[in-house]
C-alpha cells in the first residue's frame, strides 16, 4: 500500500479572501479576446479549409477515359480493419469492346459508411489507384440503407482522376501492334 | 552410410541427415524443413527439369581413381568434390555420402537469376489474376527475387483469354512454360492435346488444332499450373484465394472417394480442389466431381420440412413421419449416398420397425482413373453397417413386387428417386412415402412427408470407398436455415418411434455403438480418430462380394479379392 501523505492546506491571505485579483485577471482575458480577430466558423454557412491529405469519404474514381479503374482485386476488402468494404467480383462482358482486355471489374462494390473508420488503408493498398479518400467530411442519411454506398454512388462521389498512366490503353496498343488486340477473342475462336 | 530401412545418409547444408533412398533432392530434403523451390517438378509427373528453379550445389566425397582410397584434406577429412556448376534438384537422386547445399550464396544467386528471367515477360497482372495468393511466382519472387525490375524493353505480348476447353481458360502471357499441364495430359489423363509452339520467348502453350482440352480431368491442369496461366472458368473471378476457408471433404461422385478440399467463404462454396492422398487419388480429381457443390444452391433444393404440400416445423414433420411409419407394412429404401453414421441410424430404425431395407445401386461406366462404376460414395458403408446384406442390383424389382402385392404400403425413402430405380407410378399408387433428400424429384413430389437433407458440404460424416478405406468429410458451410443434419433427424425419428425422449448424441457415440455390434468391421475408433487421409478397414467377409468396379488408379478388383486393398499400379 502506498503511503498517503496528508498535505497541510495554507490559509487564504487577505487579498485572496476578497476574490478580486482572480476576477480582474479573468476579466482581462475576456476583454483581450474581445478585440482579437474572430476564429469561430459560422458552420454550415462557412466551411473549414480541408488539408490536401485529409481522409474523408472513400470513393471510387474513373480514369481520364471515364472508364472504371477498379479491377476488383479485393485487396481493400482484405485490408479494411472494420470490414466495411464488400466487393462482388465479376468478368467484363465481351460486349464492352473498349475494355474487354481489362478482363475483370467489380460487379458490385459496397462500402458501409457506418462502419468505415476513415483509416485510408484502402487507398494505400489499391494497386490500380482506383479508391481515394476525398475531402467530404459531412455525411448523413435517414436510414442505414442510405449509408450503404453502392458502386454507382461511389463513382458519383469519386469522379474522374486525371492521372496520365493510360496503363490499359498501352497494353491494348501493344497487343494490337502484333495483331492480337481487342479482337483477340474472335481470333482465338478461329483457332 | 546406412542403407537400413531404405534410407541413405546425405550431408544437407553441413548436417548429416537420413533421407529416402532413390528420392530426388526436392523430395528428400522436404522432411528436413528445407524447401527447394521448383515450378516444373510435380511429384506425380515425370521430371523434365526445364524451369531451373531448383538449382542446388552438389558434391561427392573424392576418391583416388587408382586405389579407390578416399582423398583427405590437410585436416584428415574426406575432400568433397563439388560440382563446378549447380545441379537441378528435381533431376538429381540422392546417393550415399552426397553433399548438398540448398542455402549457399551461389544457390541464392541462381534462384534470383531464374526469377528475374521468369519475370521478364510476366505481365504482373496480379490484381486480376485468379492465382494471386497461391501463386508460385509471387511466393518465390518474394523469397528470392530482387524486388524491382531491371527490364526496360517492351514485354512480350501473347494471346490472353484463350479458351482451351469448356472449363479451362489460358492466359499465355502468364505462362512460364513449365509443361506440367502438357505432361499431365500425356501421362495421367491420356488425352495428349496440349503442346508448345514457336521458339524462345515466343513459345506459346496451345491446344492441338481442331482439338480442345475437354477430358473429365482438364481442371487438374489448373490446379498444377504454378502460375495463373490456366484458370478454371467456374472459379474465374469468383473470389480471391486468401478469403477462402478450406475444409477437408470427400468427393461423393463415385465409390473412389477422392480426397478433396472445399473452399468456402461466409457459407458460400466457391470451388472444390483435390487433396493429395497417394493411396486414393494422388493429387487428381474429376471435373464432374468438382461441380457437385452446385447442388447446394440448386433451384430444386428442398429447404423446408413439408407434410403434403404444407410447410411445417421440424417437430410437426417428425410427428407426421412417426405416425406414418408406426403402421405395420413399412419398408426402408436406403442409399449409398448416405454416410456410414446415417446408414447405421437407418439400420437401427429398420431393426426397430422390423422393416425390410432395400437399396439400389447406381452403376455406370468406369474410366479407369478416378470415376468408378459405382456412382455412389458409400455402398460399402451400407454393407459394413449391415443396412443391406447382399450386394444390390441397380433396380428395386423385389420391392416393386411386394408393393404390387400390397405387402408394403409405407416407405421411408432416403436420397433415392424411386421412379428412377425401377419402380413404376402404378406400384407406388397409394403408397405413403416419407422422403429425406436434398433435391426435389418425382418421389419427393408424391411424398406425404418431406424432410430436407444436407449435402456433403453441409454435414460431417464418413464414407467407405471401394478399397474399404474409411474416410471422413467435415462440414464446410451451414445448411439452409432451419435444417438439421440427416443423422440427427434419423435418430430423432427413431426416438419418437420408440416413444422415448430424444437423447443428445455425438458422432463419437455413434461410432462407439457401431463398434459394439457383433461382427462389425467398424471397430476400434471414434469419429474424431479417423485420420484425414482415411484408414483402411479389413473387409473380412465382404472381400468376395460381386463388386462392379474393376480397375482404377489405385484399385484392382482381382488384387482386392486376393487380399490387397490398394493397388499402386497406375491404370492407363
Amino acid at each position: 500500500m502506498a503511503k498517503t501523505k496528508v498535505m497541510e492546506r495554507k490559509p487564504l491571505s487577505w487579498a485572496e479572501r476578497t476574490y478580486l485579483p482572480q476576477i480582474i485577471t479573468g476579466l482581462l482575458t475576456t476583454f483581450r479576446n474581445l478585440f482579437r480577430p474572430k476564429v469561430t466558423l459560422q458552420y454550415p454557412d462557412e466551411r473549414p479549409r480541408i488539408p490536401n491529405d485529409y481522409r474523408g469519404v472513400p470513393t471510387l474514381v474513373k480514369d481520364p477515359n471515364e472508364r472504371e479503374k477498379c479491377v476488383s482485386c479485393q485487396l481493400c476488402e482484405f485490408v479494411c480493419p472494420p470490414k466495411a468494404i464488400r466487393i462482388t467480383p465479376g468478368a467484363i462482358s465481351t460486349e464492352e469492346t473498349d475494355r474487354t482486355h481489362v478482363e475483370k471489374a467489380p460487379k458490385e462494390f459496397e462500402i458501409n459508411m457506418l462502419r468505415c473508420i476513415y483509416c485510408g488503408y484502402c487507398e494505400e493498398v489499391c494497386p490500380e489507384e482506383a479508391i481515394f479518400l476525398q475531402d467530404i467530411y459531412s455525411l448523413n442519411g435517414y436510414t442505414r440503407e442510405q449509408m450503404q454506398f453502392n458502386k454507382e454512388k461511389l463513382y458519383e462521389l469519386g469522379g474522374v482522376l486525371p492521372d496520365q498512366h493510360f496503363k490499359w490503353d498501352k497494353k491494348r496498343a501493344a497487343a494490337e501492334k502484333i495483331g492480337l488486340g481487342s479482337s483477340s477473342d474472335e481470333e482465338t475462336e478461329e483457332e | 552410410m546406412s542403407e537400413e530401412n531404405n534410407t541413405v545418409t546425405i550431408n544437407l547444408d553441413g548436417d548429416d541427415v537420413q533421407v529416402t533412398a532413390g528420392a530426388n533432392l526436392i523430395e528428400a530434403v522436404a522432411p528436413h524443413g528445407k524447401e527447394i523451390p521448383h515450378y516444373c517438378y510435380h511429384p506425380k509427373l515425370s521430371v523434365v527439369g526445364n524451369c531451373r528453379m531448383c538449382l542446388v550445389e552438389m558434391g561427392m566425397p573424392m576418391k583416388d581413381r587408382a586405389t579407390g582410397e578416399p582423398i583427405l584434406d590437410e585436416n584428415g577429412e574426406v575432400k568433397i568434390g563439388w560440382m563446378p556448376k549447380p545441379v537441378i534438384g528435381c533431376g538429381t537422386n540422392v546417393a550415399p555420402g552426397m553433399h548438398v547445399r540448398t542455402d549457399s550464396e551461389l544457390v541464392h544467386d541462381c534462384r534470383n537469376g531464374v526469377m528475374e528471367f521468369l519475370l521478364v515477360n510476366h505481365p504482373l497482372d496480379c490484381p486480376i489474376c485468379d492465382q494471386a495468393g497461391e501463386c508460385g511466382l509471387q511466393e518465390f519472387a518474394l523469397d528470392y527475387g530482387r524486388g524491382y525490375s531491371r527490364f526496360v524493353e517492351e514485354k512480350n505480348v501473347k494471346p490472353k483469354q484463350v479458351e482451351l476447353g469448356p472449363r479451362v481458360v489460358l492466359d499465355d502471357e502468364r505462362c512460364i512454360l513449365c509443361s506440367r499441364c502438357i505432361r499431365f495430359c500425356q501421362e495421367v489423363a491420356d488425352d495428349d492435346v496440349l503442346g508448345f509452339v514457336d521458339r524462345g520467348s515466343h513459345s506459346t502453350l496451345t491446344c492441338y488444332p481442331g482439338k480442345s482440352l475437354e477430358n473429365n480431368y482438364s481442371l487438374n491442369t489448373v490446379d498444377i499450373c504454378p502460375v495463373g496461366a490456366l484458370t478454371s472458368k467456374d472459379f474465374r473471378f469468383r473470389m480471391r484465394a486468401w478469403f477462402l476457408k478450406e475444409t477437408p471433404t470427400i468427393c461423393s461422385e463415385s465409390s473412389v472417394g477422392c480426397n478433396a478440399t472445399v473452399s468456402s467463404r461466409e457459407g458460400v462454396v466457391h470451388r472444390i480442389t483435390p487433396r493429395r492422398n497417394d493411396a486414393v487419388n494422388d493429387t487428381w480429381m474429376t471435373d464432374s466431381g468438382r461441380s457437385l457443390y452446385k447442388e447446394i444452391d440448386h433451384k430444386d433444393r428442398i429447404r423446408s420440412f413439408r407434410v403434403g404440400s404444407k410447410e411445417v416445423s421440424v417437430s410437426e414433420a417428425l410427428e407426421a413421419a412417426t405416425n406414418l411409419l408406426g403402421s405395420s407394412k413399412v419398408a426402408l429404401v436406403g442409399s449409398g449416398s448416405c454416410s456410414v453414421e446415417e446408414q447405421f441410424s437407418l439400420k437401427k430404425i429398420s431393426d426397430y420397425l422390423d422393416a425390410p431395407t432395400y437399396l439400389a445401386g447406381h452403376f455406370g461406366e468406369e474410366d479407369g482413373l478416378l470415376l468408378s462404376a459405382d456412382r455412389t460414395p458409400n455402398l460399402r458403408g451400407a454393407l459394413a453397417t449391415g443396412l443391406i446384406s447382399k450386394y444390390p442390383s441397380d433396380n428395386l424389382k423385389s420391392l416393386g413386387r411386394r408393393l404390387a402385392k400390397g405387402e408394403i404400403n409405407t416407405l421411408l425413402c432416403v436420397r433415392e428417386d424411386l421412379l428412377d430405380v425401377g419402380l413404376t407410378p402404378t406400384q407406388l399408387k397409394g403408397v405413403r412415402i416419407v422422403y429425406l433428400g436434398t433435391l426435389e424429384n418425382q418421389t419427393s413430389r408424391m411424398a406425404k412427408v418431406v424432410l430436407p437433407a444436407l449435402t456433403t458440404f453441409e454435414r460431417s460424416g464418413s464414407f467407405i470407398n471401394l478399397q474399404f478405406r474409411l474416410q471422413k468429410f467435415l462440414q464446410a458451410i451451414p445448411g439452409p436455415a432451419g435444417t438439421l443434419p440427416d443423422v440427427f433427424l434419423l435418430n430423432q425419428l427413431l426416438a419418437e418411434l420408440r416413444k422415448e425422449p430424444a437423447t443428445p448424441f455425438s458422432m463419437d457415440e455413434i461410432w462407439t455403438e457401431m463398434g459394439k455390434r457383433r461382427g462389425s468391421i467398424l471397430k476400434g475408433f471414434t469419429f474424431g480418430e479417423i485420420p484425414l487421409d482415411g484408414v483402411l478397414l479389413d473387409p473380412g467377409k465382404f472381400r468376395a462380394f460381386p463388386y462392379v468396379e474393376r480397375k482404377n488408379l489405385h484399385f484392382n478388383l482381382s488384387d482386392f479379392r486376393k487380399g490387397s486393398n490398394t493397388s499402386s499400379q497406375q491404370a492407363t
